[in-house]
């Protein structure tokens, strides 16, 4: 019997770095990392190299100083002598506008026309695979162009509105103007209204928060909970005793009296636009520039949403839409129980990336003069500044950060629907 | 058009160092052409013709510093600029001088690097209104929608006279002049600011041009001319002085009829002979040839000759010379001595 020997101990040495397959991918990466950097650092002191020999150092003194520009749309208010960084916060605030707009409604005619493109009815599917295949396959600039051309020169103009038998007139109960410098809708006002609460005092971000606003969506969520709270009772209930207590006229009450004794409170009523001068006066104007944007921009990406949404319907096998059906249960109880629950799994993930892509496309709002972050930061303030390099990279950072927070909105709700493993 | 800027940006910085230093006239000789920023479409000044040949009194400045340099009025390259994108192009070294009807500005000259070597058109900001609107002043546009383009000096103006007057107004931002064309034509603005001649000139490519008429107000100055980057004073000077050559061409009464005859000997006037090359190495100086002023007023006239052309009383834009007569006519164009 021979004693094991023991195999001789390697000491390290510095030639295993290359010869050992062990550490040789780790020797390639670091030294692969550390070109990597040596490239980038170069690039970097390149730029502000040169860029100090030009005489433009990078600085961003200019963020603070007035910016001289006026701004049409501005969800907050803005002066052409407050400071570029006040403009850029006003453009940023239109492209989270017209971006939430966009979401909102994409995935609304998105997952409508991706479920009706399944239906067993042959016109209804041909028109929407007609309507998805003519969205997603030409460029959204077109459609934002033309979407402008045909709101710009098919709506009357506001001087139509004008005299005793105008060629035009305001629709809805004379509410709403359809013009072609936009839509004049009725605003919400309160005469007796709580005030605002003042955030950030006078920085460059300052902002307004309605009172009447936060109190109107504290008691319409109160009301809502109630509810559920009501119709969870009505649920344990008829579990207990077999028997449904009428409570509809309840829920009824509960979600609609409180918020109509709260705008009754508020001496809620609506603000008409009204023709003045030259243009609509009162009331909230919803620009061209708006419309186009946002209907492009939803109806492109909802052709992409309704692909996504037939592929993740499709993905559920057919075995189980039978034993629902076997069950008695309705096609449209089975869609919406069985089938899309199990779908969303599916289209979630690439759902987030056409969000980014949404708001990302909403930087051609140059196209049509609407100003957001593109228009304003991008826009006229690099090109009254000359400073191409620091706007640029704040402009990259401000769609990165909007990027990555629509990213981890939509990540913690894919966790939510995402099957659990056990 | 993000990604470009920033290119763009990272060329300058690329570029920079080696475009400053480096002669801008070699490069173009070694090039065998010019490449001359105009804008991208304004008719008189800068617009192509219908065989697609750029046609303009921007232009004709572009054309004359070419057929001083290189002897060929043809040899050029046009890159049309939007009010945005100008000045990258310029500092990028993508092109070599801008003759794009802009303004010069302090900011524009110190801060961003450009050398404005003249005017060659004095402006202001007016504002064009369809006759059926009723307004006969701009003190009365109160609340009017105002189509404007964006990134230009007009847009500033427009934001101090609406506030000085103490006046609301919508502005609608528009990239290029044909869009605002387009805007105003149908009503999506009641009015449309800019220099009063690129109204004069929007205005001649209306269809029934006598429906407009441009308020008498003007709210700004606006010296528009061409202009190069920062760096190359030897480049500059050759621009300077084609332009200052085309204006004391007219002041001198050399035409494009004439400039051949008057070059082939000396005449009476030395100021004339200095300028043409028959006497004295002004072109040496300039590292041109002797007959450079003679191929710039050849290309197509002088001053005065280029504005009856392209943007003068006979023209469809039909601008009076106002400010822009000579000097000894009571305008303000007046070139130094050719010396």
């Amino acid at each position: 019997m021979t004693a094991l020997t023991e195999p001789p101990k390697e000491s390290f040495r510095l030639s295993m770095l290359i010869y050992d397959t062990r550490y040789r991918s780790m020797t390639i990466q670091v030294v692969a990392l550390i070109g990597f950097m040596l490239v980038a650092a170069w690039l970097i002191n390149n730029t502000i190299v040169n860029l100090n020999a030009l005489g433009k150092p990078v600085e961003f003194g200019f963020f603070t100083e007035p910016a001289s520009y006026d701004i049409n749309q501005k969800l907050i208010e803005y002066d052409n002598q407050d400071s570029h960084m006040r403009a850029s916060f006003v453009g940023l605030l239109n492209t989270l506008l017209v971006a939430v707009l966009g979401c909102a409604t994409a995935t609304i005619v998105g997952v409508l026309v991706g479920v009706l493109r399944l239906s067993s009815n042959w016109l209804v599917s041909r028109i929407m695979a007609v309507y998805v295949e003519m969205f997603r396959n030409v460029p959204v600039l077109l459609w934002i162009v033309l979407a402008m051309a045909i709101l710009i020169e098919s709506l009357p103009r506001p001087s139509a509105f004008r005299g005793d038998e105008p060629d035009a007139t305001m629709k809805v109960f004379d509410s709403v103007a359809l013009t072609n410098r936009g839509v004049y809708i009725p605003e919400p006002l309160f005469t007796r209204s709580l005030g605002n609460i003042h955030l950030f005092g006078d920085s460059a971000l300052r902002f307004d928060i309605s009172i009447d606003l936060i109190v109107f969506l504290l008691i319409l969520g109160g009301s809502i909970y109630a509810a559920r709270r009501i119709t969870a009772w009505a649920n344990a209930t008829q579990e207990r005793t077999g028997e449904r207590p009428r409570i509809w006229h309840i829920n009824l009450a509960v979600l609609f009296l409180p918020t109509i004794a709260l705008l009754a409170a508020l001496g809620f009523h609506l603000g008409y636009p009204s023709l003045q001068g030259f243009n609509f006066q009162g009331g909230i104007h919803m620009r061209n520039s708006l419309i186009a944007l946002w209907l492009a921009l939803s109806l492109y990406t909802a052709a992409f949403i309704a692909e996504i949404v037939r592929g993740g319907i499709l993905a559920i096998s057919g075995g189980q839409t039978e034993a629902a059906a076997a069950l008695g249960l309705r096609p449209r109880r089975i869609t919406s129980l069985v089938v899309l629950p199990q779908a969303l799994r599916v289209i979630i993930p690439p759902l987030i990336s056409h969000y980014l892509n949404l708001t990302k496309n909403s930087s051609l709002a140059i196209a049509v003069g609407y100003m957001d972050i593109t228009g304003t930061l991008g826009g006229i303030t690099m090109n009254q500044t000359g400073r191409e390099l620091e706007c640029v990279l704040l402009l990259m950072l401000v769609y990165l950060t909007i990027s990555l927070i629509i990213s981890a909105v939509m990540n913690v709700y894919n966790n939510r629907v995402k099957l659990v493993e056990r | 058009m993000n990604k470009s800027v920033f290119l763009g940006a990272l060329t300058v910085a690329g570029l920079a160092a080696g475009a400053a230093a480096a002669a801008t006239l070699d490069d173009i000789k070694a090039r065998g052409n010019l490449n001359c920023g105009v804008n991208t479409g304004l008719v008189g000044f800068a617009a192509p013709d219908a065989n697609g040949n750029w046609q303009g009194f921007d232009v004709a400045v572009c054309r004359a510093v070419a057929a001083a340099v290189l002897g060929d009025p043809q040899a050029v390259e046009f890159t049309p600029l939007t009010g945005k994108t100008r000045f990258t192009a310029l500092a990028s070294g993508e092109v070599d001088m801008l003759s794009r009807n802009t303004t010069w500005t302090l900011t524009r000259d110190v801060d961003l690097k450009n050398t404005f070597v003249g005017v060659n058109y004095y402006d202001g900001q007016g504002f064009i209104v369809p006759k059926e609107l009723g307004v006969t002043s701009a003190k009365e546009l109160a609340g009017a929608t105002v189509c404007i383009q964006t990134g230009t000096t007009t847009e500033l103006n427009l934001a101090e006279f609406f506030r000085v007057n103490n006046m609301d107004y919508e502005p609608v931002p528009i990239e290029t002049n044909a869009e605002a064309q387009q805007q105003y034509l149908a009503g999506a603005c009641d009015t449309y600011t800019t220099d009063a001649s690129g109204l004069a000139a929007t205005r001649a490519s209306f269809e029934n041009p006598g429906d407009h008429v441009i308020l008498p107000e003007i709210i700004s100055k606006e010296p528009l001319g061409p202009l190069v980057r920062h760096g190359d004073e030897e480049w500059s000077d050759i621009v300077r002085w084609t332009l200052n050559a085309l204006i004391a061409a007219e002041e001198l009464g050399v035409t494009s009829a004439n400039v051949a005859e008057m070059a082939s000997e000396p005449t009476n006037n030395p100021e004339i002979n200095r300028m043409l090359g028959t006497e004295g190495n002004l072109g040496e100086m300039l590292g041109l040839d002797a007959d450079w002023a003679v191929n710039a007023i050849s290309a197509g006239g002088n001053y005065g000759e280029l504005f009856e052309k392209h943007i003068g009383e006979n023209t469809p834009i039909g601008l009076a010379r106002g400010l822009n007569a000579q000097w000894t006519d009571g305008g303000l164009l007046y070139a130094p001595p050719f010396r």
